[in-house]
């Protein structure tokens, strides 16, 4: 099992989530985030002062899927919330040791 | 004789410089960071309570007593003895009381408006000893200069409003208190946020609102002055909100929101004085200038790098002090300015700004150092970072659950 944490540019939420559940993904959870990479921010100005802000707002999906699912969500994410410029984000992948269903105490693969 | 009509308006026009308060508490309080919203908004709106008592007790004598000098009220009205229901000799149409009342409205938005220059550093208690003190020596003095009798009104100097008595004796007040207190801690430093500026958006429409009771209500009549002074107000607040943001477009890229509010706000605060004398193409120039100049101000402030936190000196400082100045040139209905060939007008109303400005100025530096050595004016470091909302009030402005 492993665990799927991609940042995306908030606008892309919709068609990311939508494509997700086309390839059989049942469950996922995302987050705004702010961060930095190598995107740029942008400046605020009040009234005299200005600001650069350099935290972006991001959003954070996180999916947990079976190993032989790992490929297939990587590339519905890269496939939908891709626009080519800087700041559309990263993917990371790290091995889930276990994930257990609350309700039912079900556990493994059978979880996710 | 009570005329009906004029106390049913400055009824209404008391009631809604009232509502000018908890305006200013809500236009500071989307400006200051979140942990210190609840701090900020109960400064502005605790003088509703303090000044009030003052106001019964001694104030509104001391404004407006019979004269001693030139300089301040005698204590005839104390605990307003003999302040009825019957006219007074400063309104013959209405009551006594309801020209009081209208009167201790101005008294109470006074002291609020310096809030904004030490915002989110301020102890409770030093704030509640520097609004009874400013009140009785720097207000209501100024108060009685202008409008009870003493030597500035009797010199001739218009102040329909209080542009004098308001605007530049809170934003003298507010340089000294910045310059006194010091910085925020981070300012320059640190990104330093206002949190919610659609609540500073509501608080600057419920000032303008509110402001046609300040200015149309200073006619002290339901009658034509009444008219002109709100038209006026209407006239130079839209225009200034325009120019300011327009000043902001060329100079820094952007119109903002916050320097449209803020530009209103500049541009009630240049009207304030001229409300009834000056006629609409005036007001527009009056507020054109308006927008301009205060931000101007603003940007010079980040050049000096005093911390008016909220912008108390631009706005109310110099908005005033070119109101002040600009009913001395535009001034046609019952006064003349020198565009109406009266040049010494202008002579005399620089003379009431800049003796406000001294008196006010060192006034409020006496009683900050007064406060300072005693009591002391800044919250410790700790409970600045914390926020003054939970170290000075015990609660929180926001909460998720």
């Amino acid at each position: 099992m492993k665990k799927i944490e991609a940042i995306i540019k908030p606008f892309k939420i919709d068609e990311v989530k939508a494509e997700l559940q086309n390839i059989g993904v049942t469950g996922m959870t995302i987050t705004e985030v702010r961060g930095f990479g190598r995107q740029k921010g942008h400046k605020e100005i009040y009234r005299g002062a200005e600001y650069e802000v350099d935290l972006i707002p991001k959003i954070k999906v996180e999916v947990a899927v079976s190993t032989d699912m790992v490929r297939d969500v990587v590339d519905a994410i890269i496939r939908t919330a891709k626009t080519g410029k800087i700041g559309d984000g990263k993917i990371f992948i790290t091995s889930l040791e276990e994930v257990i269903r609350i309700r039912t105490g079900e556990s493994g693969n059978e979880a996710v | 004789m009570i005329d009906q009509g004029d106390t049913a308006w400055m009824l209404t026009s008391t009631a809604l410089v009232m509502l000018m308060t908890p305006g200013l508490a809500l236009f500071y309080g989307g400006l200051v960071r979140s942990k210190n919203v609840l701090a900020t908004m109960m400064q502005s709106f605790i003088c509703l309570g303090i000044v009030s008592i003052i106001w019964v007790a001694y104030g509104y004598s001391l404004s407006f007593g019979t004269d001693i000098g030139g300089l301040i009220g005698n204590f005839k009205w104390l605990g307003l003895a003999g302040v009825g229901m019957e006219p007074g000799p400063y309104a013959s149409t209405i009551p006594h009381l309801l020209f009081c009342a209208f009167q201790l409205m101005f008294a109470i938005i006074t002291p609020a408006l310096i809030t904004g220059a030490f915002a989110e550093r301020m102890k409770f208690s030093a704030f509640i000893l520097f609004v009874v003190l400013w009140s009785t020596f720097v207000y209501l003095p100024v108060c009685h200069w202008v409008w009870g009798g003493g030597w500035l009104g009797s010199l001739g100097a218009l102040d329909f409003a209080g542009g004098t008595v308001i605007h530049i004796n809170s934003g003298t007040a507010a340089l000294v208190a910045a310059l006194v207190i010091g910085k925020r801690k981070g300012y320059k430093t640190l990104p330093i946020y206002p949190h919610n500026l659609t609540m500073t958006f509501l608080g600057a429409s419920l000032l303008w609102f509110g402001w046609f009771g300040f200015n149309a209500g200073s006619a002290l009549a339901s009658d034509g002055t009444a008219t002109l002074a709100f038209f006026t107000t209407q006239i130079a607040t839209g225009t200034a909100a325009l120019s300011w943001i327009l000043t902001e477009r060329i100079i820094r890229g952007k119109p903002t929101t916050l320097g449209a509010v803020s530009g209103a706000v500049a541009g009630l605060v240049a009207i304030t004085p001229g409300a009834g004398f000056v006629g609409p193409g005036s007001a527009i120039l009056i507020g054109l200038i308006a927008g301009i100049l205060c931000y101007s101000a603003v940007l010079l402030k980040e050049r000096l790098g005093y911390d008016d936190s909220l912008d108390v000196v631009a706005v109310h400082g110099i908005g005033g002090l070119w109101g002040a100045l600009a009913t001395g040139l535009f001034a046609s209905f019952g006064a003349a300015g020198l565009f109406f060939g009266n040049a010494h007008q202008l002579f005399v109303q620089a003379i009431g700004a800049l003796s406000a400005i001294a008196f006010s100025g060192i006034m409020t530096l006496l009683i900050l150092l007064l406060i300072k050595s005693t009591i002391g004016l800044r919250v410790s470091e700790d409970s600045e970072v914390q926020g003054l909302d939970v170290s000075e009030h015990g609660e929180t402005g926001y909460s998720l659950m």
